[in-house]
């Protein structure tokens, strides 16, 4: 009772999705920190032994649903067998991917248990409250953060009076890290009879193509991103030239992808991918913060910036002043001539 | 029966173009420093009203708007592209609501257009990017859901079908109706005002935008009472207060900072070619490429 669950993913290939793994991850040290356990929930048809993918990232209880109905994903039988598993368990905190699905089923739980749920988190948290007008302290609450507001302010949410507390996380801001490979727990199966009705069917998939993804930036060692700064689509060439020559990708910021000088899958922040590579070479970015928030635990960032007070540059290890254009070919020149 | 598609479309601040002037001097939002627009994604969801009904046999688009006031103007927006009618629902005791609290007023606004056939929001509006209200109304309307439409692909007074867009592809579904759809971006752009709607609604109002007017407008809406713009209050919703604003919201925000960069010491070059080869050099010695 009152312990952590982690709503899991299941890939096509019957894999638990990396986001699920991410939030077990975090959800183990939360768990830790409140001394409460962590139970993951899996709806799925077929799936690659569970125990195994699973134990290893401290999962005290695996609550597992199987039916041929339950792959692909559809809002309302997943929904159901949650509503009705939170119903019974009564979890103290409930995390989400932010992904297709876990954006699609998180608020419509939420909104049937009538409790709070946050998007899009870059940070959990467990910490006190105080209520103001009452001074009722409110102990271990999840603080739930996030940047708000065009990414000017940081907001701290709390659901003080209501459970779960619901949160969905991207992929890759949270890091995924087996706790113990020794780890057991044990598995319990869901008789869904009980949990779903006739209803739950009323939509119906009759047509899916799902890729691979096909760009992986989130596992890119060295990033070159580009901004609204680089100017163009052809601008951009030199960043993918730049990029291959130094084994790198090649990610950029949402004023960027809405500008149309690239593909939407290489957007880098919160509403993106968070990357953490050993070197991020940032062009023509000024550094808000929902873009940092998806790149600044990068080990050396350098920033290439005509504009000598660009956010980007506080948290940049280098920073060259100039023009993208003038500098990139350089840096590939450069790199091309001392390189053996 | 007519085919009736209730659009869900938001006023938001616009966040896309936040300058350096909507701080203020001690770290507040400046809101008045941010226009405010018709929520792009809602835009999206406009348009495929409009191609559904221009579908169907007789079909009629009306539109809920939750917020201020000023939120009327959405409303003469939907109608200058081809919306029948909308609704704003404004009360002071809205204020403060979160994405639950929303969905609950939207959803009994909703009921009271009843019997519909379709819900369409926008996937997520741009001052939080939440994603929330429209499968939150779903659920509260007890309707299906399908997510992040891109296409309308077909339709019958019972069921719908949609090409929807997901992060790694596409799914086509079918669901019986009522239904709740939530349009992402990447459906076709809403198309602009038409001119003739434009004329016909350009004095279109609600009874509290009339207050401020120094024309009088009761003539006017005798003649063409399609020029008035209900309200909706709590009162006519028949909300229970306890689930409004914030009392009927569990998120609350415990703490807003301003952002502060912490301070690195950063290394300044010029493009100039030593500064570039020395850094490049510096870089492969250090073996963070090469
Ligand atoms: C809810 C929300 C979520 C968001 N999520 C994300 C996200 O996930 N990722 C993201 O990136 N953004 C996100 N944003 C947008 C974010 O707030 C910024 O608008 C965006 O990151 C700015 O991108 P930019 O730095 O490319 O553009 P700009 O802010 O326009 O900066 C361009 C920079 O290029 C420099 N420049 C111009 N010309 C040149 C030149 N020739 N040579 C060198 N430098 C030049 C300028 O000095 C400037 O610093 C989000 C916003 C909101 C409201
Ligand atoms: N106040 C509101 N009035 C009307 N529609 C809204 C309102 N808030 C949200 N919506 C709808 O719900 C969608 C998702 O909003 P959000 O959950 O805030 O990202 C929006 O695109 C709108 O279609």
């Amino acid at each position: 009772m009152n312990n952590i669950f982690v709503y899991c993913e299941v890939t096509e290939e019957g894999l638990i999705a990396d986001v699920s793994l991410e939030l077990l991850s975090k959800g183990r040290k939360l768990a830790n920190e409140l001394n409460i356990k962590l139970e993951a929930i899996v709806i799925c048809d077929q799936i690659q032994n569970i125990e195994n993918q699973l134990y290893p990232f401290g999962v005290d209880v695996i609550h597992i649903a199987q039916d041929s109905r339950l792959f692909p994903y559809t809002t309302l039988p997943h929904s159901s067998i949650v509503v009705n598993l939170f119903k019974e368990e009564k979890p103290e905190i409930a995390l989400f991917g932010a992904t297709s699905i876990g954006r699609d089923l998180a608020p419509r739980v939420a909104s049937s248990l009538r409790c709070g749920l946050t998007a899009d988190c870059t940070s959990l948290e467990i910490g006190d409250h105080t209520e103001n007008k009452t001074q009722k302290l409110y102990k271990n609450l999840l603080y739930q953060i996030r940047p708000a507001f065009g990414g000017n302010i940081i907001a701290t949410i709390i659901n003080p009076d209501t459970r779960p507390q619901m949160a969905t996380v991207r992929e890759g801001v949270m890091k995924k890290e087996e706790f113990s490979t020794s780890y057991k727990g044990k598995l319990k199966k869901l008789s869904i009879e009980k949990y779903l009705k006739e209803d739950d069917f009323l939509v119906e998939i009759l047509e899916r193509h799902v890729e691979q993804q096909k760009i992986n930036i989130k596992g890119a060692q060295i990033i070159v991103a580009g901004g609204y700064g680089v100017g163009s689509k052809e601008n951009f060439q030199m960043l993918h030239q730049l990029a291959e020559a130094i084994g790198g990708e090649v990610g950029a910021t949402r004023a960027a992808v809405d500008a149309g000088m690239v593909e939407h899958s290489r957007q880098i922040g919160q509403t993106g991918v968070t990357v953490r590579p050993k070197l991020y070479i940032a062009c023509g970015i000024s550094g808000a913060v929902q873009h940092r928030a998806g790149m600044d635990q990068s080990s050396k960032i350098i920033s290439i910036n005509n504009d000598p007070k660009a956010p980007i540059n506080k948290i940049a290890d280098y920073t060259i002043i100039g023009n993208v254009g003038d500098i990139l070919p350089k840096m590939i020149k450069y790199y091309k001539e001392n390189s053996k | 029966m007519s085919f009736r598609i209730v659009v869900l479309a938001k006023q938001v601040p616009d966040t896309r173009n936040v300058g350096k002037d909507a701080m203020k001097a001690d770290g507040t939002v400046n809101r008045a420093a941010l226009p405010a627009i018709y929520n792009p994604e809602d835009l999206n969801a406009l348009e495929m009203a409009l191609e559904i009904k221009s579908k169907m046999k007789d079909a009629e688009i009306i539109v809920v708007t939750m917020g201020p006031p000023r939120a009327a103007e959405i409303i003469r927006e939907s109608v200058y592209r081809g919306a029948d009618k909308g609704y704003l629902i404004t009360d002071r005791k809205f204020a403060g609501s979160d994405t639950l609290a929303t969905s609950y007023a939207i959803s009994l606004a909703v009921k009271k257009l009843a019997p519909f056939h379709l819900v369409i929001s926008g996937r997520q509006a741009i001052d939080g990017d939440t994603a929330q209200v429209g499968p939150q109304a779903a659920e509260k309307l007890g309707i299906p859901q399908i997510t992040y439409a891109e296409e309308f692909i077909s339709a019958t007074e019972k069921d719908i079908t949609i090409k929807r867009r997901l992060e790694r592809g596409i799914e086509v579904v079918k669901s019986s109706l009522p239904a709740l759809i939530t349009v992402h971006s990447s459906a076709p752009e809403c198309r602009p005002r038409n001119a003739k709607l434009l004329m016909k609604f350009k004095h279109a109002r609600t009874v509290t935008e009339l207050q401020e007017e120094v024309r009088d407008y009761t003539e006017l809406f005798d003649k063409r009472p399609y020029l008035q713009i209900e309200e909706w209050t709590v009162a006519d919703l028949d909300a229970n207060v306890e689930f409004l604003g914030l009392s009927g919201s569990p998120t609350k925000v415990k703490k807003i900072e301003n952002v502060v960069l912490q301070q690195k010491e950063t290394i300044l070059l010029t493009e100039s070619d030593k500064d570039i080869e020395g850094l490049m050099k510096e870089l492969i010695d250090i073996h963070i490429i090469g």
